[in-house]
């Protein structure tokens, strides 16, 4: 099971609270995550990549093990940890903004 | 019992204040959608519990809300529980899918060169006269986009883009689709308004766009008088019972015509500054019309630091000041192009909220006004629902 903590907006959207959990099939990648996450919660499509390229949105971010993977390619595996959800994989709103 | 909703968008959330027909006493609902930008909020003429919102951040890009019951609760449409769980296969998460048909293309940049069409957000929802499922949705980039399923999908009209769209450039608060208006006498004319593009019509329902900007003078910005578009309007407004009367207020400029577009005429008159960003027409008087000028381009707050709506009962050039009610000094906000509105009570309710967070009215015309709430966020759009 892996686990997903999202930022507090995105949360309020899919109406979650917490992680979320998600079976995510092997090898478990960026990509895979987020799939499963905008099936499991159709809301959030466009918010996190974008609708058709796919692509991270410019102000979000992907930590997991204390490593920013957000520039890595969206198929990157993830560290074991995450894959075998003993550690979140994390989305974040960058902080940016002024 | 008679009632009336003001639907606030603001920097930070919407808001809804409601009151009887009476409009002394109010009760302020919200933050909905709290930390986001609401940039609009209107309800369906056809159904007026069918409300949508455009609810937009830096962070997470475009979302679309709707009510289906006069704002008490919201879904993105397509994806409420119910939906979900329904056989028919509804579309799964798309109400924020704003894709450009086809090639996106260019258009021109600030420095002159072709720069690639960008989606960025929706900034006015306009609902179908007729069809609660039916609505548009104006676009940064300047695009429109219509949905015919309650807004589970959006499909762009991209005529309007082929109206020389190569030639549009953004202003400096970006190149958006921010003024829809339909005919009520014709289903099938629409005019549109676009900063910094001009204006628009459609005669056969969106499918092929013109521009209507002639006689529009933007001497500093347009060195070509008879430049087609790239004209800075900042808000068209119609009175439902004359759609081919439009009154316009430009960069600076405030503007009428009366065959649909074909020709504009200034009608600043007496206005201590022509400058400003809204324009409504009253409910019931078709010449009478309201303005807030703002004192430049360079200094977006009213003139001498003084509150006024002006009003025109001639359509223009002969303009009063309404101050009974309005802060007379050390007022420095600005009012948003989308940020006034009236309401269809005799007599007339008028409407506007402004960067300070002030939301006023008027329950006679504009004679008289008094402040609903003071502190929300900068308000970025203020539409009415008056009920019966």
């Amino acid at each position: 099971m892996i686990r997903v903590e999202l930022p507090f907006h995105l949360r309020n959207l899919a109406r979650v609270s917490g992680e979320v959990q998600l079976e995510v099939p092997d090898p478990v990648t960026i990509n895979g995550v987020i799939t499963a996450l905008e099936e499991r919660h159709p809301v959030l499509r466009g918010t996190i990549r974008d609708h058709g390229s796919l692509k991270r949105r410019p102000f979000i971010r992907f930590f997991a093990c204390k490593e920013d993977l957000s520039l890595e390619p969206a198929e990157t595996h993830l560290p074991p940890a995450v894959a075998n959800g003993s550690e979140p994989f994390l989305i974040i709103g960058a902080i940016a903004g002024g | 019992m008679s009632k009336i909703r003001v639907l606030v968008g603001t920097k930070k959330g919407a808001f809804i204040l409601t009151s009887d027909g009476k409009r002394k006493s109010w009760k302020v609902s919200g933050p909905y959608f709290a930390g986001w930008e609401i940039y609009h909020v209107k309800g369906s003429a056809a159904d007026p519990n069918r409300i949508y919102a455009s609810q937009s951040s830096g962070w997470f890009g475009q979302i679309i809300q709707r009510s289906d019951d006069g704002g008490k609760t919201w879904n993105t449409p397509g994806s409420s529980p119910e939906e979900l769980k329904g056989p028919g296969g509804f579309p799964k998460g798309e109400s924020n899918k704003f894709v450009y048909d086809g090639d996106a293309g260019t258009h021109k940049w600030y420095d002159g060169t072709q720069h690639p069409w960008e989606f960025k957000r929706i900034w006015h929802i306009e609902p179908s006269l007729t069809d609660p499922d039916t609505a548009y949705a104006g676009a940064e980039d300047a695009a429109i986009f219509k949905t015919t399923d309650g807004g589970k999908t959006w499909k762009e009209l991209s005529g309007l883009r082929k109206a020389k769209g190569q030639l549009w450039q953004p202003g400096a608060g970006g190149m958006a689709v921010h003024t829809i208006l339909l005919d009520r006498k014709n289903a099938k004319r629409i005019y549109v308004a676009i900063s910094a593009a001009g204006a628009f019509r459609s005669d056969d329902g969106g499918v092929t766009w013109k521009p209507i900007n002639r006689g529009l003078k933007s001497q500093f910005e347009l060195p070509d008088p008879d430049a087609e578009v790239g004209h800075c309007v900042h808000r068209i407004a119609m009175h439902p019972s004359r759609p081919n009367v439009l009154f316009m207020q430009k960069h600076w400029d405030v503007m009428r015509t009366d065959d649909a577009g074909g020709k504009w005429t200034e009608v600043s008159g007496n206005l201590p500054s022509d400058f400003g960003f809204p324009i409504d027409v009253h409910a019931h008087e078709p010449e009478t019309i309201f303005v807030v000028p703002i004192k430049s381009d360079s200094e977006h707050y009213p003139p001498d630091g003084k509150l006024r709506v002006y009003r025109s009962k001639t359509g223009g050039n002969d303009w009063e000041a309404l101050t009974r009610g309005l802060p007379q000094k050390d007022c420095y906000v600005n009012v948003l192009r989308d940020a006034m509105a009236v309401d269809s009570f005799d007599p007339c309710g008028v409407y506007f909220g402004t960067t300070g967070g002030q939301v006023y009215a008027s329950a006679n015309g504009g004679n008289t006004w008094n402040a609903i709430v003071r502190d929300l966020p900068a308000v970025l759009s203020v539409e009415t629902q008056t009920l019966s």
